[in-house]
Formats: structure tokens, sequence, C-alpha cells
């Protein structure tokens, strides 16, 4: 109730069009060359201090890279990538690999402060109310800090910045980095796998449940960059992590380019629960500037009795290109995707999930919510499928999409395929539009047209925002409305 | 209070009022009676805002200022009420949420402060209590499922909660069985004081022997055609409305 008052609040208090995370950090960086090439995948490394296996490694990516081509099959337009225009090393220059925050640049942790991020341990603490959260902040290319690093390592759990897993836990980073989502993947999986530069790695041992979230925020800032982080998480036999990432960037009149990969694996009977608020500048009213977000997320639930669970608010980026996927391989395993797209002005959302069943009795469930406004263009794009080996795999879908408006656009488009009789598959779709006699009726109740929005849309919403961790849903639902203002008349 | 002056209000080019003139004073209950089409109900949407609605000539007057410029939530502040004769579903919030939201919505609109979750704890389950509303009802989505008894008590909730100048009740008494009808009319009947005034209205004699109105009022094709107590409320019941749609005809 209390987060329904602050959505309409915040609604209120924010001018149209104000992306409120458009500041641009003033900071001294250092920038590779534009360009990409056999070279810059060098220097990368180089700067990280690898290994020779992750250089050989990154360039094989490369050459691979080279022979692909972008794919087109999505419902998204936009102009062809200079990928030869881009940075694709930044770094703020003081800092080295931190050792604590006393370390890090304080304008970096201005920014931080502006963006909402508790990074502060010592202000975590001092909030009675607010539960821990663990951080680590990534800034352009580079992991800026990681906080309760100490009291995770005396439960044995290790949350550090990738290049800094490289360093200290080689032996687990080398026997899982690329097993979900191999270099041959897809086009921007694999140039991701040739440039990332940084980005989380999360191992929980076996038998523990992780005692606090995990969250990892990720800024773009500087000019003309990409941004290509990469997260492994490990969840050992037994295991339980919750993850949550959220992602903004200034305002800018170009475009700027996300490519990340996320790797989740889960052993028997783990668990892992990954949360995504993603909100980076998603382009002015004109449809100018924005963020091109295109991910690969991907999760293996490889051990028997394993689960895995992906939680989406989409609302940021100027187009989203993602499907956050599942490969139900350990007999009895269980994937989720529970998804809130938005899209408002020029966005474009060509999102959803995969689910591959490979082992008996595994079960998946999929509840996406899409909410086109504006001018916008939705589309949940996803995959179901069970392997002749997969007897008994069950899935349940459900889509709904809500329209706002007259100008934007839904689409489902679902691919089932089930290899053995024994799966049981059902997927459910409706779109609808917010009824102008619904509007009239909160209205005459007393609340203004972009209350009444805000309200409807997040009953629409609730079943998944019941999904995320309690501290991040208030935060979504405040979202949501920001991303709606001024949809409606 | 509410003053309607001369009020011709148009639907894609269709006329349904045709210089309707009604004044409600404070304190008084006035029913509006008629036949079905005479425009009952568009009169209600009109004088809460509803956008589909042109207004060619005329004037609402609530306490001497001109609502017809306003804003269906504007109007909700300055204390307009409309029991909707069909309410509607809210899926996903609820109805506790949307009772707050209302609350302090029109509080925020007047200068209020918002209510503490306490008083406001207070105040709903009063008001449920005394029209037999479920508290387990009030943690379900607003009107979903509801039956079209419970949407009517839910809107006489409502009413109670927001204690609006003037409300409108429109056609409250559709649908629902005696028991139901004694319960909401007893839900107005709390309501009544000097201050605040109520427009009924309805097609049936029914509803009227539970809420007694001080003045009748007859409509026939978007007019009012006849004024007087309660005793014309009784005439319609025996004779019908074949005489009035004759007359405005």
């Amino acid at each position: 109730m209390a987060a329904v008052k602050e959505t309409v609040e915040t609604v209120k208090t924010i001018d149209v069009d104000q992306y409120k995370y458009g500041f641009v950090t003033e900071i001294e960086t250092e920038l590779a060359p534009k360009g990409l090439s056999e070279d810059i995948v060098r220097f990368i490394s180089a700067k990280k201090g690898e290994p020779q296996w992750l250089l050989d490694w990154r360039l094989e990516a490369f050459r691979r890279w080279q022979t692909m081509t972008e794919p087109t099959w999505s419902r998204v337009h936009y102009p062809a990538i200079d990928f030869q225009d881009l940075h694709y090393y930044a770094a703020p220059k003081r800092t080295p690999g931190p050792k604590s925050l006393d370390e890090v640049d304080p304008e970096l942790l201005r920014t931080y402060e502006k963006l909402g991020i508790p990074l502060r341990e010592q202000e975590i603490l001092a909030g009675v109310e607010i539960s821990k959260v663990a951080v680590d902040a990534v800034f352009d290319s580079v992991s800026v800090v990681t906080t309760f690093k100490a009291e995770l390592a005396k439960v044995g759990v290790i949350f550090c910045a990738i290049s800094e897993a490289v360093r200290e836990h080689p032996d687990l980073v080398r026997k899982y980095l690329g097993t979900v989502v191999p270099t041959s993947d897809n086009f921007y999986a694999t140039l991701n796998s040739a440039v990332f530069s940084d980005g989380s790695f999360v191992y929980i041992p076996p038998g523990v449940k992780c005692p606090m979230e995990l969250s990892t925020y990720f800024r773009i800032n500087e000019q003309k960059t990409g941004q290509f982080e990469r997260t492994l998480i490990i969840a050992d036999k037994g295991a339980y992590v919750s993850y949550l990432e959220g992602c903004t960037a200034p305002k800018r009149d170009e475009n700027q380019l996300h490519a990340a990969v996320v790797e989740l694996v889960a052993l028997d009977d783990a668990e892992i629960k990954y949360s995504t608020v993603q909100n980076w500048y998603p382009g002015d009213s004109e449809g100018k500037g924005g963020i091109y977000n295109f991910v690969t997320k991907r999760g293996d639930c490889r051990g028997a009795r394993s689960k895995i669970s992906w939680t989406q608010v989409e609302t940021g980026s100027a187009i989203t290109w993602k499907y956050p996927s599942c490969i139900l391989r350990g007999e009895g395993s269980s994937g989720e995707f529970y998804s809130i797209a938005i899209s408002n002005g020029h966005q474009q959302v060509d999102s959803g999930t995969k689910m591959i069943h490979l082992g008996k009795n595994t079960t998946s469930k999929i509840l996406a919510k899409g909410i086109a406004a504006g001018r916008s263009d939705n589309t949940y794009r996803g995959q179901v499928s069970a392997h002749r080996k997969a007897t008994g795999a069950r899935n349940f879908t459900n889509c709904d999409s809500l329209l706002i408006g007259d100008k934007c656009g839904a689409h489902t488009i679902p691919y089932i395929e089930a290899k053995n009789a024994s799966a049981v598959f059902e997927h459910e779709a409706t779109t609808s539009k917010i009824a102008e006699d619904q509007l009239f009726y909160c209205m005459q109740r007393g609340l203004d047209e972009e209350e009444a929005v805000a309200l409807i849309v997040n009953g629409f919403v609730k079943d998944v925002l019941q999904q995320l961790p309690m501290e991040f849903a208030v935060e979504a639902q405040k979202l949501i409305a920001i991303s709606l203002e001024g949809s409606v008349g | 209070m509410l003053k309607i002056n001369n009020l011709h209000v148009e639907i894609d080019g269709k006329k349904i009022l045709n210089g309707l003139t009604l004044h409600v004073k404070p304190g008084e209950v006035a029913a509006i009676m008629g036949p079905n089409g005479s425009g009952k109900s568009t009169l209600s949407y009109v004088v809460a805002g509803k956008e589909d609605y042109t207004v060619t000539d005329g004037e609402i007057l609530l306490d001497g200022v001109n609502i017809l410029e306003m804003e269906p939530n504007e109007r909700a502040a300055a204390g307009l009420f409309l029991a909707f004769q069909y309410p509607l579903e809210i899926p996903g919030v609820a109805t506790m949420t949307f009772l707050k939201a209302a609350m302090n919505a029109q509080r925020k609109s007047r200068g209020e402060g918002e209510l503490s979750p306490g008083d406001f704890m207070k105040a709903v389950r009063e008001a449920a209590k005394a029209l037999g509303i479920d508290p387990d009802m009030l943690k379900r989505p607003l009107n979903v499922g509801f039956s079209g008894g419970e949407k009517k008590r839910m809107e006489i909730l409502q009413m109670a909660l927001l204690r609006p100048k003037m409300a409108i009740l429109d056609e409250t008494d559709s649908g629902l069985d005696i028991d139901a009808l004694r319960i909401v009319a007893e839900g107005v009947n709390a309501q009544r004081d000097p201050r605040h005034g109520f427009l009924v209205i309805t097609h049936y004699q029914r509803l009227l022997d539970h809420i007694v109105p001080d003045t009748v009022h007859v409509m026939a094709k978007g007019r009012i055609v006849k004024s007087g107590g309660p005793e014309i409320a009784l005439e319609l019941e025996k004779h019908g409305y074949a005489e009035y749609v004759g007359e405005a005809a």
C-alpha cells in the first residue's frame, strides 16, 4: 500500500521526459583507442594482467566473431552499428583494483550515491530497517568496489570482480567460464567473449545458503563506449543465492552499446534466483539516443533437482534484445522466468525466454507481462522445447500484454517443440487495453490520470513484482510509474 | 448545493439531455425516476465528468462553482461522488490499496495530510462492519469476482469513507436481492444529515421504500417532466411511465 502511494508521489515530482539517471560523471578515464582488432583484445587482456589461457580464449572468440554476421530475425530496427567506432575499454584512472572504499575516487562514490545505491557499508549498517545487501559496482569497464567481502568469505562465499576471480580463483573460472554460453554462441556473446572487461563472479560452496542478497550495479559513463560485462555465478551442491543487478546510463544523443553475457550454473539441489532491474537510458521522446541492449543470459540446471529463476523488470534501453534462458539438464530440475517489460516513447523490446527441457521430469514456468505505451513496440518471444529423453517435462506459460494508447504494438511469438509424447506444455496469452472506463472510475474516486494509470499497471504486474526481493520490489514499482510518465492524455 | 441549469448534452451528435434543470439542497435526498433511455445514466456521467459527452449548453454548479471545466478527480476532491451502476474491476489492486489511494488523493488535493495507517485501518474496519463486508474481501482485488451485491456494497463503503458533500447513486438497486438492498439503503440512510446531499437514480419504486426521498423528479426524453414529493413514486408504481413518455414526445 505504501508502495503504491510512493509510486504516485514519484510520478508527481518528476518532469515529463526526465530520465533521472541521465547525468554524466566528470572523471579522468583511461580509454583504449577506438576500434576492434587483435591488438585491442591483447590490450584489454594485458590491462587485466590475464593468464595466457584467457588471452587465447579471447583471441579464439575474436577470430570466430570476425566470421559472424549480426542477427536480423528480431522485431527491432536500428541503423547498422559501426563496431570500429567504439571504445572497447574505459576505466576510471585512479582505481586499478581498490582494496577498500577509501581508495575509490570520491566522485565515483557520489555517482553511486546519486543513483541511490547503498554502496557504503556503514550506511547500510546504520540503517536498521534496511536488510544487508552486498554490492559490486561496475563503472564502464571495471569493477569499482565490492562490499561485504570479508563477511561473505566467512561462510566461503566468493563475490568479487571477475577480473579478480581470474587472478585469485583461476581454477573455478577456468572450469566454468563459457560452459553455459560458449564463445561460439551468437554474434553478441562471441563479441563479449573477445572483449569483456569486467563483471561479477559468485561462487557459493556446497550446502551454503548465501547470508545476504548479492547485487551488482552497472553504469556506462564514457561516450562512445561499449559495455561488455561478464557475470558468472556458480551454486555448488545444495547452495542457494539470490542475486540482483541494476543498470543505468547517462543521457546521450548517440546510442551506446551494451552486450553482456551472464552464465549461471546450478549443481545438484542448488538454487539461483537472479533478478534484474534494467533502467538503461531509453532515448528521448523523439527516439534519439539510448542504449542498445543485446544481452545473452543463460542458466544451466546442471544438477538434479536444481532450480534457476529469472525475474526481470525492463524499463530502459532504446532497444532490448534478451532472452534469459534455462537449460534443464538435471533430472527433476526446474526453471522459472518472471518478466515485466515496459516500453514507452520509441523504445523497441524483443525479449522473452527459452526453457530447454533435456532431463526427465523437468518443469518450467513462464510469466511474462508486456506493457506498451507511446509509439513503442513490445514483443515477447519464447521457446519451450522438450528433448526426446525429457519424459514427464512440464511447462506452463502465461503472457499478458497491456496496451496504453493506440500508437504502440504488442506481439507474442511462442515457439513450442515437444519431441516426446509425455511432455505437457500449456500456453496462455492475453492482450488488453487499459479501459477508459477503468481510468474514469479511478479518477472519480480522486486519483489523477497518472496516478490511475500507475495503479492499474501496478495491479497488472503484481504477480511478477511479488517475485522480486522486497527491497527491490518497491524500487521497481517506482520505476514502472516513471517509465509510463506522459503515456496517456 | 448541486444546481444543474438548462443542461444540453450530446453523444456522437445525438441529443440525450434537452435543457435539464435540477437543484438539490444540502441535507436533501432527491430521487430521479424515469424509463429506460430517458438519460438518467448520462446525467450521472456528465455530472461526474466522463469524457465521451459533449455539453452544448447549460451549467452544473457545485456550491456555486461551475464544475464543467474540471477533471473528474477535481470534481471528486470538490466533494462529488458517483456510485456506479456497473462498478469497474481493477485486477491486481487490493481493495484496501485502492481505498487508501483514493482517500489520500482527495485529502492531498484539499491540502490535508495523509491518514495514518492506524486511522485508516480503523475507519475501513468500522465502515466495512456496518455494511456487513467480510474483512477478507478487502484484501481481494477491487471488484474482481465480486457478486453484483458485493460490488454495490463496496460502492457504499467507498462513499462512507470519502464522505462526499454530494453523492449520486446510479441504479444502486439493480441486481440486488432484498437483503442486500436493505443493507445498502441502511448504509445510505446512516449518512443522511443536514450538510450532505444525495441524488438517487432509480427505475423502480422499491429502493425508495428504504431510502425515503424528500423530493422525486420524473425524467423523460432528457428533461425533468414532473417534480414533487414521495407520493409521485407511488403513482408511478401504479400507472407506469406511459403518461410521461407520451407527454414529452
